[in-house]
């Protein structure tokens, strides 16, 4: 038995996507600089890729820029408003849940002579729109709020967010790279700025992004060279991966609506039981949350030796976010939404996906309880925590 | 014929990666079993990566999108973690555009750059080179060889003079990685460039060497993969992919070049002799074995581009990074060549699947092309014509 159960980590790439992109490996692999017929034909599939993303988006195609990752949209986009921007002011508003990608250029940035204001959350994990009003100043450049969080799965109110944004005259960039493809975006009707997306959290290629970038945004480039991608982001095109992105993006244009609905009850499905667990705690918002995303603590034990022993029972999971999960601090999403070290430390992820049956989730719910309850036989902590 | 720009990924190469698509599709940072097939995925890559360039240890490898991240990793990384010791870089007039672009880019934000000039077989001046070096440089990136007019650059001389004044020395070695031998240790190179699509593995991939001890900057934060010197999720079956086009590129390099040299000096010689005013650009021996790059007088070389295209003939002016600027190349500007004649160059760049009787065709239709092209150009002289 082999479940995967952390496809907020990644997915596996869809049959249909490899398809696509194969003759772009070995047939069609011309530079889509080039001026003969292998290059026109790259260019073709990447102007064509470019649409087929934008379009899951409502964007214009010229307002998207594909990159190798999420993590270098999200730092272009951090670094490159801040630098382009830095006479009108050096402030920039983020939250405390973000994805490292932005957190660590933020605090590059404040090395630089930025100054960062970090919004907290509720205990849900959500950002009140009316804090971030409080703390616009008149040198706030940059508003940057995920969409919705990788670890805990809550959706902002980002409709809110951008409506004050554009109220205020402030760039508003969202990483939506968790629900990209999995919960409608709409970057006109919500006034989003800039906009990071990855293609392997949604059955695409590993290493592409794209960046969304609102005609007019005035952004450096963090990649020099070459005139790619509308003089932005220099480095010769991966046309297959980005190939496989646009037909990802594809597949869940026509698959996204009924993936949720199909998710969203095998996601409640997980809560409902798990909750059943004693002593166990749902982390996020019940309703206001991704649906493939479960996140869980459970008292007296550690999420990694769960993880462990999930693992040795074929079901693969996580404790929190993938980036830090080689790395002992507790999760920064956990304590912002007020769990204590023990308890963050306490915490399991559970994140399902289009290859996700009822089966498998049968067996995660069977396994689970029983390891939990193993586990805390062993636990020093059975009596309850030391004070 | 246009190698340099894009190369066929090697079916070796994409049988290696399959797998990491649909079955090992694990993200190598979780914990568990997927993730750690994922990991030992990189780590066997990053081995053959190092072996390929003789790094002393895999963990000198750091994995990138291309070789421009790369090259922007290696010197903005350098620029300014080294701000407080100096400012000044020095590189060469032939650099590729990533390299020159971010260097103008450095000197926006202070930095003082230095490009040293090249003789007209593109060779950098090593004198002038060794007296640009002063007591704020920091840094000396020049390239293994050049793409675009194949030369072949002094590395041990230049990783000798870096080494004597303790400056830091940057290879790009994009164009020659998997076709000439590298030797990081005892050409003394501090950081090298190299890209996976150049070497007939997929495109979106790269690797920065980066010499044990040596302090640089992260320019893409996060998750703090790679050392933390690179951030986001790895690219595994492009990873995977580069490495198997390095371990291929090494076992074969050594007959793969003897038969690349005999076809390319084949059709160096054979357009030399068979076409009046044609003229070779770049160095006739210090030179890649897949590079010709031939000048034609009186013509541009576009139209040849689109008259050799029509015979299902695929090469280019020159960079294809700037193949849709009207620009004549920088490269053929800094060996000396006027306007006109930059335009009309073409580059060859010849590749695995390429043959003798390729190379035959090419003789046998390009004089003619030439030709035609010479008699509707007002600039030929009427001499040339009968």
């Amino acid at each position: 038995m082999s479940i995967y159960m952390d496809y907020a980590a990644t997915t596996p790439v869809d049959p249909r996507v490899l398809k696509a992109m194969e003759p772009y490996f070995s047939e069609e692999y011309g530079n889509t600089m080039s001026l003969h017929k292998q290059g026109r034909t790259a260019k073709k599939a990447l102007d064509q890729s470019r649409q087929t993303v934008a379009a899951l988006m409502n964007a214009q195609p010229d307002e998207l820029i594909f990159t190798a990752s999420a993590t270098e949209a999200s730092n272009m986009v951090i670094k490159g408003v801040a630098y382009a921007n830095k006479n009108k002011g050096k402030h920039i508003i983020t939250s405390a849940i973000e994805h490292n990608c932005v957190l660590e250029p933020a605090r590059w940035l404040e090395q630089q002579g930025y100054e960062i204001t970090c919004l907290p959350v509720d205990k849900y994990g959500l950002v009140d729109p009316s804090k971030l009003e409080e703390k616009i100043r008149k040198d706030t450049i940059l508003v940057s709020i995920m969409h919705a969080n990788n670890e805990i799965g809550t959706i902002q109110d980002i409709q809110q967010i951008g409506k004050i944004c554009k109220e205020k005259n402030i760039y508003f960039h969202s990483d939506a790279v968790q629900s990209f493809g999995k919960i409608p975006i709409d970057v006109k009707q919500t006034n989003i700025d800039l906009l990071s997306v990855s293609s392997h959290k949604m059955y695409g290629p590993k290493g592409v992004g794209a960046l969304y970038i609102k005609k007019g945004t005035k952004i450096e480039p963090l990649l020099h060279g070459g005139g790619h991608e509308f003089h932005k982001r220099a480095s010769t095109v991966n046309v297959a991966g980005i190939v496989g992105f646009a037909q990802a993006a594809q597949i869940q244009q026509q698959e996204m609506a009924f993936d949720a609905q199909k998710q969203t009850k095998l996601r409640d499905k997980i809560i409902n039981k798990i909750l059943t667990i004693d002593d166990s705690h749902l982390n996020g918002h019940p309703t206001k949350r991704l649906p493939n995303n479960t996140n869980f603590w459970f008292a007296y034990i550690e999420g990694e030796s769960l993880l462990m022993h999930l693992d040795m029972e074929g079901i693969a999971v996580s404790t929190g976010s993938a980036c830090s999960s080689n790395d002992l601090a507790a999760s920064h999403v956990l304590l912002a939404i007020g769990l204590k070290p023990q308890e963050a430390h306490g915490s399991l992820r559970l994140s399902i996906g289009k290859y996700t049956t009822e089966e498998g989730v049968d067996y995660v719910l069977q396994t689970v309880p029983k390891a939990v309850q193993r586990l805390r036989e062993i636990s020093p902590f059975k009596n309850g925590w030391k004070q | 014929m246009d190698n340099g720009a894009g190369m066929p990924l090697d079916s070796r190469v994409f049988e290696a990666m399959k797998q990491y698509f649909m079955d090992d599709y694990g993200n190598p940072s979780s914990s568990h079993s997927f993730g750690n097939a994922a990991k030992s995925a990189i780590e066997t890559a990053r081995e053959k990566v190092a072996q390929l360039i003789s790094a002393e240890k895999p963990q000198e490898i750091i994995f990138t999108s291309g070789g421009t991240e790369s090259n922007n990793l290696a010197i903005k990384g350098v620029a300014y973690r080294n701000r407080a010791k100096g400012n000044h870089i020095i590189t060469t007039a032939i650099e590729h555009m990533s390299v020159i672009n971010i260097c103008k880019y450095l000197q926006k934000e202070g930095f003082e750059v230095t490009y040293v000039p090249v003789d007209k077989q593109g060779v950098v001046d090593l004198k002038k080179l060794k007296a640009a070096i002063n007591e704020k440089t920091i840094l000396i990136s020049v390239m293994y060889a050049n793409g675009e007019i194949g030369t072949i650059q002094p590395i041990n001389e230049i990783g000798q003079l870096a080494k004597e004044n303790n400056v830091l020395f940057h290879v790009d070695a994009v164009a020659a990685a998997g076709k000439v031998p590298i030797n990081v240790q005892e050409q003394n190179i501090d950081l090298l460039s190299v890209s996976s699509n150049d070497m007939y593995g997929p495109k979106g991939v790269g690797a920065l060497y980066i010499k044990k001890g040596t302090k640089i900057v992260p320019i893409i934060q996060g998750g703090g993969q790679e050392s933390g010197l690179r951030s986001g999720t790895e690219n595994i079956p492009g990873i995977v992919g580069m490495g198997k086009a390095a371990e291929l590129a090494q076992s074969e390099m050594e007959s793969e070049s003897k038969r690349l040299i005999g076809l390319r000096d084949n059709l160096i010689k054979g357009v030399l002799d068979k076409i009046p005013y044609s003229f070779l650009n770049g160095h006739p021996t210090a030179r890649l074995p897949n590079n010709a790059n031939l000048r034609f007088s009186y013509i541009e070389g576009e139209s040849l581009i689109l008259g050799l295209d029509m015979y299902g003939i695929q090469v280019s002016s020159g960079s294809a990074c700037t193949s849709k600027t009207l620009q004549p190349s920088h490269v053929l500007m800094a060996i000396g060549l006027p306007h006109e004649q930059a335009h009309g160059s073409l580059v060859f760049t010849l590749g695995k699947q390429t043959t003798q009787e390729d190379v035959d065709y090419v003789l046998e239709l390009l004089p003619d092309v030439v030709k035609r092209l010479r008699a509707l150009s007002p600039l030929t002289p009427k001499e040339l014509l009968r």
